[in-house]
C-alpha cells in the first residue's frame, strides 16, 4: 500500500492535482468559449442552415399538404382520380386566396417547364369551376396541359418535403419522372465542364505555384538577410496588396490593347492585327491566379527552407554525391512540409476562387464558384446554388482535413 | 553568392541561369503592381502608356484622375473610402478582442479538444468566401441586419478573427513559461502577471494579427456583395472598383489601385517594424 501523500491543507495530493487541473481546463476553455460560441453560432450553423437549402421543400410541402398525402396513393402510372384532383382544387383556391399561388408556380416550374403560365391561368379561372362536375375535366377544359399525365407526375414530385435532384443537376444528371437518372442532353452539360475546370484550374495553378515559388523560396533562404529582406518585399508587397488592384493590374495587362500586348507588338514579334487573346478565357484567370497565390506558396517553403542547415548539403557532395543528387536525396525530402503546406494552402483557395475569375475569365475562364454565385444572385434556384456549395465545400474539406493531418493546423503561419 | 574559382563550366551555367529564372519570378510577382502606378498619372483617358509617357513629356502626365477620384460626383469614393475604413476600425476591434482572448485559451497545455476547436475557429479562412458569403447573409436576413452597418461588421468579425487567433497562438508558442511562474513567485497576482508580463511580450503577435484583421476587412469583396445588397450608402472602396472594374476599366481606378499600393506598403513597413521588435525583445537576435 502506498503511502498517502498529502498537502499542507490535508487533501490527498493526488485528488488536489485533479482539482488544479480540471481548473486550469475549464479557465482555457472559457477563454476561447466566446469566440467559439460566436463562430458556431454567427458561421458553423447558419452554413448548415443554407446547405439544408439544398434538399428543403418544406415551405411548397406546406402549401399543399392534403394534394401531397392524396398523391402517396396514386402510383403516377395513369392519370389521377377525383380525389386527387378535387384536394388540388381546393387547396389551390386557398393559396390565390392568400396570394401565394405565384411561389407555387414558381417552384413547379423548376420541376417541369410550362408549369408558371398553366397555374397562373387556372388561378384566374379557378372561380368558374363546378364544385359538383367533374374536377379533372374542368381542369383539361381551362389548360390542355393538365391533360399532360407529366404535369401530374411533377406535382406530385414538387410537393415532397425534401428531396435530393438537385444534387443530380450538380453533375448534369436528371431523374425523369418514371424515376429513371439519366444525363442531361450533350448541349445543356455545364455543370461537369465547370467542375473539371475548377479542379483543373486549381490543381495547375497549385502546380505552377510550386514550380515558380520553389526556387525564389530557396534564393531568399540563403541570401545574406539584408538581400533577402529587399527581395522579399516583391513576395509580400503582392500579399499585402488588395486582391482587386492586383486583378485590375492584370486587367491592365493582358487586354487586347493593354500593356503587354502593345510592347509585343512594338517590338514586332506579334502583328497589330493578330494580338493575342490573353483575357476573358483560361489563360487569363490562370496567370492572373499563378502570380495572385504565389505568396502562398512562398511564406511556408521559405519558413521550411530556412531551417535547413546548408552544412547537410556540403556533408553530401564532400561525401561524393553530385549537387543533383545530394539536392534530390536531401534537400528536396526536408522541404516536404513546406511543399504540402504550400500547395494545400493554394490549392484551398484557388478552387474556391471567384473575383478574379469573374473580371479576368470571361464565359470561358470562369470556375464553379461563379456558378454558385450565379445562381444564388441572379436565377435564384437557391437549392441548385446549395447543392453545388455542398460539394464545393465537402471538397474543400477534405483538403482541409488532409492539412490538418500532414501539417497540423497548429503550424500555420502567416507573414 | 559568388561562386568559387573551381566550379566547374556546367554547373556556373546552372548557377547563373538558376538566377536569371529566379529574377524573371521575381519581376512576374512584383511588376504587375508597378504598371498601375504611372498609368494613374495619365493625360489620356485610354489605359496604355500613350508616346508622350514613353518620351517622358510632362505634359503627357497629370493628376486630373486623382482631382475625379476625390472630386467626381459619379464615383462616390469617399462615402467608400469613408465605409471602409468604419467597417475595418469596429470589425479590427471585435475580431482581435475575442480572437486574443481565444487564443490565449488555446495556447494552454490544459486546453481540451484542442485540435477541434481549433479547426472550428479557423474554418472562416478556410471554406470558399462565396459559402461563407450566402451563409452568413441568409443568416443576418433573417435577423434583419443584412444591409447594415452592423450586419456587414459582424461578417467582418467572421472573416477576421482567424488571422488573429493564428499570428497571437503563434506568438504564444514561442512564450517561455517560467518568465509568467517567476512572476508569481515573486507574489504578483494572474491579472498582474498578465497586464505586466504577458501581454507586452504578445503585444507585437497582437498587432499584426489586427493588421490581418483590418486588411481582411479594408479588401473583403466576396462577403460584401452578398451583405451589403446593393445598397449604396453602405458601399465600400472594393465594392465601388468591383462596381467599375465590370463596366470599363477607367483610369480613376488606377488612381484608386495606386492610393491602395500606397496603403500597402505603409502596412508591409509596420509589420516588418513589427517583427523586428519581436525578435529584439524575444532576444532572438536580427543577425
Amino acid at each position: 500500500m502506498t503511502a498517502e501523500i498529502r498537502t499542507s491543507d490535508g487533501e490527498l495530493l493526488s485528488v488536489k492535482l485533479k482539482k488544479v487541473e480540471r481548473r486550469r481546463r475549464t479557465t482555457a476553455f472559457l477563454l476561447a468559449a466566446p469566440l467559439l460560441f460566436f463562430i458556431v453560432f454567427a458561421y458553423v450553423i447558419p452554413i448548415f442552415q443554407m446547405l439544408g437549402r439544398s434538399i428543403d421543400n418544406a415551405e411548397m410541402n406546406s402549401f399543399l399538404t392534403e394534394t401531397h398525402e392524396v398523391m402517396q396513393t396514386w402510383d403516377g402510372s395513369e392519370m389521377p382520380g377525383e380525389d386527387v384532383t378535387s384536394t388540388f382544387y381546393y387547396e389551390l383556391k386557398t393559396a390565390v386566396e392568400n396570394k401565394y399561388h405565384g411561389k407555387i408556380a414558381t417552384r413547379l416550374n423548376y420541376e417541369k417547364g410550362g408549369f408558371t403560365s398553366l397555374i397562373k391561368k387556372t388561378s384566374r379561372k379557378l372561380k368558374n369551376f363546378d364544385e359538383n362536375a367533374n374536377f379533372l375535366d374542368q381542369f383539361i377544359d381551362v389548360h390542355k396541359k393538365w391533360g399532360d399525365i407529366e404535369y401530374w407526375q411533377a406535382l406530385k414530385r414538387g410537393t415532397d418535403a425534401y428531396h435530393f435532384r438537385k444534387y443530380l443537376t450538380t453533375f448534369d444528371y436528371e431523374q425523369k419522372f418514371d424515376g429513371s437518372i439519366e444525363r442531361i442532353p450533350e448541349k445543356l452539360r455545364i455543370n461537369v465542364t465547370l467542375w473539371l475546370r475548377t479542379i483543373f484550374v486549381a490543381v495547375g495553378v497549385t502546380f505552377c505555384c510550386f514550380i515558380l515559388a520553389y526556387p525564389i523560396s530557396h534564393l531568399l533562404s540563403v541570401l545574406p538577410t539584408r538581400y533577402s529582406n529587399l527581395l522579399m518585399i516583391c513576395v509580400l508587397l503582392p500579399f499585402w496588396t488588395s486582391l482587386l488592384v492586383r486583378t485590375s493590374s492584370w486587367m491592365v495587362l493582358l487586354q487586347k490593347q493593354g500593356v503587354l500586348n502593345d510592347t509585343l507588338v512594338s517590338l514586332g514579334f506579334v502583328a497589330d492585327e493578330s494580338r493575342l487573346e490573353l483575357m476573358y478565357n483560361m489563360t487569363g484567370t490562370f496567370i492572373a491566379m499563378t502570380q495572385i497565390l504565389l505568396p502562398f506558396m512562398v511564406l511556408p517553403l521559405y519558413s521550411v527552407m530556412k531551417t535547413i542547415s546548408p552544412s547537410l548539403m556540403r556533408a553530401a557532395t564532400s561525401m561524393g554525391a553530385t549537387p543533383f543528387h545530394a539536392f534530390r536525396k536531401i534537400y528536396f525530402p526536408l522541404t516536404y512540409a513546406g511543399i504540402s503546406a504550400g500547395s494545400i494552402l493554394v490549392f484551398v483557395l484557388a478552387i474556391g476562387y471567384y473575383i478574379t475569375p469573374a473580371l479576368v475569365g470571361g464565359a470561358k475562364g470562369i470556375l464553379i464558384s461563379n456558378r454558385i454565385a450565379y445562381h444564388m444572385q441572379q436565377s435564384l434556384d437557391w437549392s441548385l446554388a446549395t447543392a453545388m456549395a455542398t460539394v464545393l465545400l465537402i471538397a474543400v474539406l477534405v483538403v482541409y482535413w488532409l492539412y490538418n493531418k500532414i501539417v497540423g493546423i497548429d503550424n500555420m503561419r502567416l507573414g | 553568392m559568388a561562386l568559387p574559382k573551381y566550379t566547374e563550366m556546367r554547373y556556373r551555367v546552372w548557377h547563373y541561369s538558376y538566377l536569371v529564372i529566379c529574377t524573371a519570378v521575381f519581376v512576374f510577382l512584383i511588376a504587375p503592381l508597378f504598371v498601375i502606378i504611372p498609368l494613374s498619372f495619365n493625360a489620356e483617358q485610354y489605359i496604355h502608356f500613350s508616346d508622350g509617357m514613353l518620351a517622358l513629356q510632362p505634359e503627357a502626365f497629370s493628376l486630373r484622375w486623382y482631382e475625379d477620384m476625390i472630386y467626381g460626383t459619379k464615383n462616390p469614393w469617399g462615402i467608400a473610402a469613408r465605409n471602409s475604413v468604419y467597417y475595418a476600425f469596429f470589425s479590427t476591434i471585435g475580431a482581435t478582442v475575442l480572437g486574443t482572448v481565444a487564443a490565449l485559451g488555446l495556447s494552454s497545455r490544459y486546453m481540451p479538444y484542442k485540435q477541434l476547436i481549433m479547426s472550428v475557429l479557423i474554418s472562416p479562412m478556410i471554406i470558399p468566401l462565396i459559402i461563407s458569403g450566402s451563409a452568413i447573409f441568409f443568416s443576418l436576413a433573417k435577423l434583419g441586419l443584412a444591409a447594415t452597418f452592423p450586419g456587414i461588421v459582424i461578417a467582418h468579425i467572421i472573416l477576421g478573427t482567424p488571422f488573429v487567433v493564428i499570428t497571437v497562438t503563434a506568438t504564444l508558442s514561442g512564450f517561455d513559461d517560467s518568465i509568467t511562474r517567476a512572476a508569481s513567485s515573486l507574489g504578483s497576482t494572474p491579472t498582474n502577471t498578465f497586464f505586466k508580463i504577458t501581454l507586452p511580450l504578445i503585444t507585437p503577435g497582437i498587432i499584426s494579427g489586427a493588421l490581418f484583421a483590418f486588411v481582411t476587412s479594408f479588401d473583403e469583396i466576396v462577403v460584401i456583395l452578398f451583405v451589403a445588397g446593393g445598397d449604396r450608402n453602405l458601399t465600400t472602396i472594393p465594392l465601388q472598383m468591383w462596381t467599375g472594374l465590370r463596366e470599363q476599366l477607367s483610369p480613376t481606378i488606377m488612381a484608386v489601385a495606386t492610393c491602395l499600393i500606397v496603403l500597402s506598403t505603409l502596412i508591409l513597413i509596420v509589420t516588418e517594424l513589427l517583427r523586428r521588435r519581436s525578435e529584439r525583445i524575444r532576444g532572438i537576435s536580427a543577425q
